[in-house]
């Protein structure tokens, strides 16, 4: 009992950090209707970035979130402008598929080649600092982690429902084409859009490399939890993409405590296969539209 | 026009077929045979690719798990002994079989989702092949790979067998996408990729079409990967369902055109040789797969419809007489409203 309470509490706690990476994921989906497999190269990217911040200008994992921030926003709108707006056929769905892959593939070879393929991950002084309570564990990190994600969620929440750019984003979201013709500008709603997805891509790195080891090739893992849950949740439905985040932390790490840890990954993929055998779109997939 | 169509159709496939099996006849040298079988492997793998990826208009991300399911089918029966080099040749047509009923559930379940949730549940269907093959290492030997006997082949000749099964197996490929383009099946996948609720709602027998596509795509599929772990000789879960395996195919198919004969053919004869070369030019370091990503970009978004198709709406501006003939060649050229119904020939 006491190992399946810890594990829930780990599998929470990672959720968290999967609830954010998956929420960028899922809303450059709802506005742009374009699934992006380079979300985990650019989790890799930032957790790269926080990298080299931390070893050679000693800046705290934490802090550099507020300076790689900016940078995958700036990365996001680069991608979204040069690669994926000139994409105008019909099949923009398949096309933006190939383009990200690409993208996640250009990463991938870049940071190879800057840092080569030996694993490596990003270790301050408090990276095994953990706190217990009533008898459980929760590690500093995981904890900050989670509390982070949670303001960031909250952050885009509030981006998304009380300022002028939040509205005109969920209208193209519910109908481009009225949303357009009432003077949202598009062009601009999806480039942003698309920086705000992969920003948040830089605080999942930063986590994400105080956590785990990674090296350049960790992003196909990675984005195959991260579609997993978007799937899952419903695509381009933030709520459903946080509910299925926490559900996939727990299961995977009640599996991996369980069972074994080799297995947890799998848990994940068997738990869509048979969410999608009773409902095709997700648990929340019905409610947002679009989402096929 | 027609007739002059089907007279050139055989006469190209002919000269194809015949320079390829002519070519390790005169005593090509042995790393043009290489790079060879690794082509029409690819040109294979394309060509089946595009039997549910093109003509049915789903994208499957996921076909390497097929892939090595056939190497690890190879590796396993075939460890200690090869009986002579040739039998496992024999055993192809059992697996692709195999495969392709074990792939018809998988198929149902993941066609019930649509283009993009489809690429995505079977790029998961990769990764639980990927796990498993590193972690049932009663089977499949996890991370310290399996490997097949060596056959006993003649030096000299040694990548022949391998060279003309792969060959056999791109004409086998290209003979099923042949008869899509022609029969009621590939008329049925049309309507399918045009708008599938209409198809449904007209009564072609949506799910079972779209089954017999991903079943004979997955067996072909599979049938090439156990060509290649008997040629590579040994399996290692991260090269035998590699996600670049899989990025292959379905690039190769785009850059030709999908849902045309030529298309991944000629996607594959482009491509290869320029991995190859790519990875001479760059070494070991991993810049060429930043030159990969970027020939991929370039492709995707100069050709977004492919090479044939584009050339194809190339000659119908410029022979506008024809055109009504050949509005039927181009593929989702039309954006109208109603259901377009287009058949490449």
């Amino acid at each position: 009992m006491h190992a399946l309470t810890q594990a829930v509490i780990l599998g929470v706690l990672t959720g968290g950090v999967y609830a954010l990476m998956a929420s960028g994921q899922t809303l450059i989906f709802g506005i742009m209707k374009v699934v992006n497999l380079a979300q985990g190269a650019l989790v890799i990217l930032g957790a790269y970035l926080t990298y080299t911040l931390f070893t050679h200008l000693g800046v705290d994992p934490f802090l550099s979130i507020l300076i790689t921030t900016p940078i995958l926003f700036l990365v996001g709108v680069g991608v979204q402008w040069a690669l994926l707006r000139p994409l105008h056929s019909d099949d923009v769905a398949q096309l933006s598929l190939l383009v990200t892959f690409a993208v996640a593939l250009g990463i991938e070879g870049i940071l190879s080649f800057g840092y080569g393929a030996t694993l490596t991950n990003v270790q301050p002084s408090y990276a095994n600092f953990s706190w217990t309570i009533l008898g459980y564990q929760v590690s500093l990190v995981r904890f900050v982690a989670f509390v982070l994600s949670l303001v960031m969620l909250g952050l885009l929440y509030l981006i998304l429902q009380r300022t002028k750019f939040g509205r005109s984003v969920r209208a193209t979201v519910q109908n481009p084409m009225s949303a357009q013709l009432l003077g949202v500008n598009a062009q601009r709603v999806s480039a942003i859009g698309f920086g705000l997805g992969t920003a948040t891509a830089a605080a999942g790195g930063a986590v994400f490399g105080m956590l785990n080891s990674f090296n350049p090739g960790s992003h196909y893992d990675l984005i195959s939890r991260l579609l997993t849950i978007v799937v899952l949740g419903g695509l381009g439905s933030i709520g459903g993409s946080i509910v299925a985040a926490v559900g996939m932390g727990v299961a995977s790490s009640v599996v991996s405590a369980l069972v074994s840890p080799i297995w947890s990954d799998f848990s994940f993929f068997i738990v869509l296969l048979l969410v999608l055998l009773v409902r095709p779109r997700g648990l929340f997939g019905a409610r947002t539209r679009g989402a096929l | 026009m027609r007739g002059s169509i089907s007279r050139v159709g055989p006469l190209r496939v002919g000269i194809f077929f015949l320079l390829l099996i002519v070519i390790p006849l005169v005593g090509a040298p042995g790393w043009i045979l290489n790079t060879l079988i690794f082509t029409i492997m690819y040109a294979a793998l394309a060509s089946s690719w595009n039997l549910i990826g093109g003509y049915a208009g789903y994208p499957s991300l996921g076909h390497v798990a097929f892939f090595g399911i056939g190497a690890y089918a190879i590796g396993i029966v075939f460890s200690k002994d090869v009986f002579g080099g040739y039998v496992p040749f024999f055993a192809l047509p059992l697996i692709g079989i195999a495969v392709g009923l074990l792939s018809l559930p998988i198929g149902w379940v993941s066609m019930r989702t649509r283009a993009d949730v489809f690429a995505i549940v079977t790029i998961t269907l990769l990764f639980i092949t990927q796990t498993l093959a590193f972690n049932l290492k009663g089977v499949t030997g996890g991370a310290q790979g399996a490997s097949v006997a060596p056959p006993p082949f003649a030096v000299d000749h040694y990548d022949w067998p391998f060279y003309f099964a792969m060959l056999i197996l791109l004409a086998i490929a290209m003979g099923i996408s042949f008869y899509f383009q022609r029969s009621k099946i590939g008329l049925s996948l049309a309507t399918i990729r045009a708008d599938e609720d209409k198809a449904h709602g007209v009564g072609v027998r949506v799910t079972a079409v779209k089954l017999i596509a991903f079943g004979v795509s997955a067996g072909l599929v599979a049938m090439a990967g156990g060509v290649w772990a008997y040629y590579v000789g040994f399996i290692y879960p991260q090269f035998a369902v590699d996600p670049l395996i899989t990025i292959g195919m379905v690039l190769m198919a785009f850059l030709g055109g999908r849902a045309t004969l030529w298309g991944p053919v000629l996607g594959a004869f482009i491509l290869v040789p320029a991995q190859e070369y790519f990875a001479q030019a760059f070494g070991a370091s991993q810049l060429y797969l930043f030159a990969y990503a970027a020939v991929f970009l370039l492709i995707i978004l100069f050709l977004p419809r492919g090479i044939l198709p584009s050339i194809s709406e190339r000659l119908r501006q410029r022979r506008p007489v024809i055109a009504t003939e050949e509005a039927f060649a181009g593929e989702e050229s039309t954006s109208g409203p109603a259901m377009e119904v287009t058949v490449e020939r």
